[in-house]
């Protein structure tokens, strides 16, 4: 962070509103007053590579968090590559049946020949396909209901969190059962089954960012900003959801571990992926009989199903720690 | 307090009514629960026409929701698609499922804190280290693949080693089983056993890695320096001053997740094939089953809601600071 001792007290202050919030961003271009000589010495963008910066930094350091990093990447790559360049793919049937591991099939055949290395990579790449649109979906959902919850708080508030609530009182997993019915006569595609996870895991994003802007709401930076005549839209959009991004980010990431949980349950119970597609909870329910017999059918999509669960929480436990505010904040 | 509690009952009741509306049309609009019936060429016309009737299948929507909900508030939720009471099903898959889920949420939080406490007390040892190793595991773990691991690689060696039957891994109880309750409490246990380890292990995780952070953010707060700083011996400046702070957060984070657990025993009883009431749930909502999804719903949102009650009369137990008006 820059000296700004030499600053004088007005930008001081503004200096202090954009690097005491939650990580990641400072105020964009209406902090400074308009036609001001010295706006490049605000240096917005500057700043926020700074914080950036601290942030990677602080990341880098946490050892669990680059290790969670390394081995996300680290299947989705060797997904992809399996996609294109391994022998079989997910639907090929060869004719060695049952096969324990061996150099030809890495983790053995199945019952009619698949190839349970080409599946389980497979299924990992849809894992990822829908655990992402499951983020993209509900973080803007959840971040849109929340930030107008909490702007205009009053009447539009309190119709909005009841809906939320009406979605936190049944248990996740039997409300997308039902959805899961319906949608399956449908297609079984798996955008389907990303939309309704999504329609489901938006609440808790939701809540924070409305509980965000519930105190957002009532800075300095946002009556100025009005005060400059700013719409109540860019008021939102670029002032004050810019200073929830580091809650939305860490949650976003955790929504991507929780939608991988919930697909691979529903898929595990029968109402998910549906054959010939694979998915590695689809892989478990059918390896299951199996587990102690046939142990390759079992053992290997419940390990990467585990492992990939497991490197994203630690990615979202490391962004947490980078974004948080409280630890070595920069003091203006 | 109490004028709280009631604003929030009245709040929660229109929720809950709301949420049947909701899950009465997505389910209704789903499908024809007679099909399988009408598929039949031996079944004769006037049955699926009674059938029908008895279900008001051919009455207008508003109308079939007004006789659900009519009859609901007294208690009767109507009758399945096979034409039999849902009331005496409900509460007998009910018991089962309290039976896992009671003793779960209670070995949980015990074991949540006790471990949370711990880890926090030896940050940056290797104790805390393995404990938070594990509890990321078991974070990480879906319920189904705890569950059947604890079944393949767990019950089974032990059941095959020790030569009898040490845990049952499906069902909840023998079919056979009958005698007074003490001379059946054998059987339960050895049933109950791996369904309610796997819900312990699922739970209790998230819970112990918040009461570790919530601990060490109390350890580190003003108070406690104060407390040390007065001459407090150590083990009272943990026993008043940290626990009961630390404990404020948690509470609410269990209360909260009780969804969650129910959530959780669905999946656990699909694996253990309990006949409890999740797979009475999945069952009813395969076979189109309105009266029965209604009543899973109404049951479990009830049991969250007073869940959540329950936490804030806790945390204003805890916390004289809160005041609820």
């Amino acid at each position: 962070m820059t000296e700004t001792s030499d600053l004088s007290p007005r930008q001081q202050r503004l200096r202090r509103v954009s690097t005491s919030e939650v990580g990641m961003h400072t105020l964009p271009e209406a902090v400074p007053p308009a036609g001001s000589d010295d706006e490049a010495q605000y240096g917005m963008a500057g700043d926020a590579r700074g914080q950036l910066a601290t942030v990677a930094r602080r990341f880098i350091h946490s050892p669990m968090a680059v290790i969670g990093l390394c081995t996300f990447f680290g299947l989705a790559v060797a997904a992809i590559l399996t996609e294109m360049f391994w022998t079989y793919s997910y639907t090929s049937i060869t004719n060695t049946l049952n096969a324990p591991p061996s150099l030809a099939h890495p983790m053995g055949t199945n019952s009619i020949g698949g190839d349970v290395f080409a599946q389980a990579m497979h299924g990992t790449l849809q894992d990822i396909e829908i655990a992402l649109v499951v983020a993209v979906l509900a973080t803007f959902i959840g971040a849109t209901v929340g930030a107008i919850a909490g702007f205009y708080r009053g009447t539009t508030d309190t119709a909005l969190m009841r809906f939320v609530d009406l979605i936190l009182v049944i248990p996740v997993l039997a409300i997308l059962i039902v959805l899961a019915h319906i949608v399956a006569k449908q297609a079984s595609n798996w955008l389907w089954l990303a939309i309704i996870i999504g329609a489901v895991s938006w609440t808790y994003v939701a809540r924070l960012v409305r509980a965000d802007f519930l105190s957002l709401r009532e800075r300095d930076f946002v009556e100025a900003s009005r005060a400059l005549g700013a719409s109540n839209r860019r008021i939102i959009v670029r002032h004050m959801l810019p200073n929830a991004l580091g809650p939305i980010i860490v949650n976003a990431t955790i929504t991507v571990a929780l939608s991988i949980v919930l697909e691979s349950t529903l898929s595990y119970i029968g109402l998910g992926i549906q054959p010939p597609n694979v998915s590695l909870g689809l892989l478990v329910d059918q390896g299951q009989d199996s587990a102690t017999t046939e142990w390759w059918l079992f053992v290997f999509p419940v390990v990467i199903l585990v492992v990939l669960i497991l490197s994203i929480f630690f990615i979202g436990d490391g962004l947490r720690e980078a974004l948080d505010p409280k630890k070595n904040r920069v003091r203006a | 307090m109490l004028a709280y509690i009631l604003r929030r009952l009245v709040i929660s009741i229109f929720v809950l009514f709301l949420a049947t509306i909701l899950v009465f049309l997505l389910v209704a609009e789903s499908g024809d629960p007679l099909a399988l019936l009408r598929a039949n060429p031996k079944i004769p016309h006037r049955v699926i026409l009674a059938r029908e009737n008895l279900l008001h299948l051919n009455d207008p929507l508003y109308q079939r929701y007004w006789i659900w909900f009519s009859h609901a508030i007294h208690g009767d939720f109507g009758n399945t698609v096979a034409g039999q009471a849902v009331r005496p099903q409900l509460v007998s898959h009910l018991l089962v499922t309290l039976r896992m889920v009671i003793l779960a949420t209670l070995i949980s939080i015990v074991l949540a804190l006790a471990v949370g406490v711990y880890a926090a007390l030896r940050q940056g040892k290797v104790a805390d280290h393995v404990a938070t190793v594990t509890n990321f595991l078991f974070l990480a773990a879906p319920v189904f693949v705890v569950g059947l691991l604890l079944k393949e690689f767990v019950a089974i060696p032990i059941n095959e080693h020790l030569n009898r039957i040490v845990f049952y891994t499906n069902g909840e109880q023998s079919p056979t089983l009958s005698g007074s309750f003490f001379s059946r409490l054998p059987d339960y246990a050895a049933h109950t056993a791996l369904p309610t380890i796997t819900l312990i292990l699922v739970s209790y995780s998230s819970w112990a890695i918040y009461q570790r952070a919530s601990i060490l953010e109390t350890l580190d707060s003003d108070h406690v320096r104060l407390a040390r700083a007065k001459g407090i011996s150590p083990r009272r400046v943990l026993m008043r001053h940290v626990f009961r702070n630390a404990l404020i957060p948690v509470t609410t984070v269990i209360a909260l997740d009780f969804a969650a657990i129910l959530g959780g025993a669905l999946i656990t009883e699909i694996v253990f094939g309990w006949q409890g009431l999740g797979i009475w749930f999945l069952n009813g909502v395969n076979g189109l089953d309105i009266n029965i999804t209604l009543a899973y719903l109404l049951v479990t949102a009830t049991f969250v809601i007073l869940f959540n009650l329950l936490a804030d009369i806790i945390y204003a137990f805890l916390d004289p600071r809160i005041r609820y008006d």
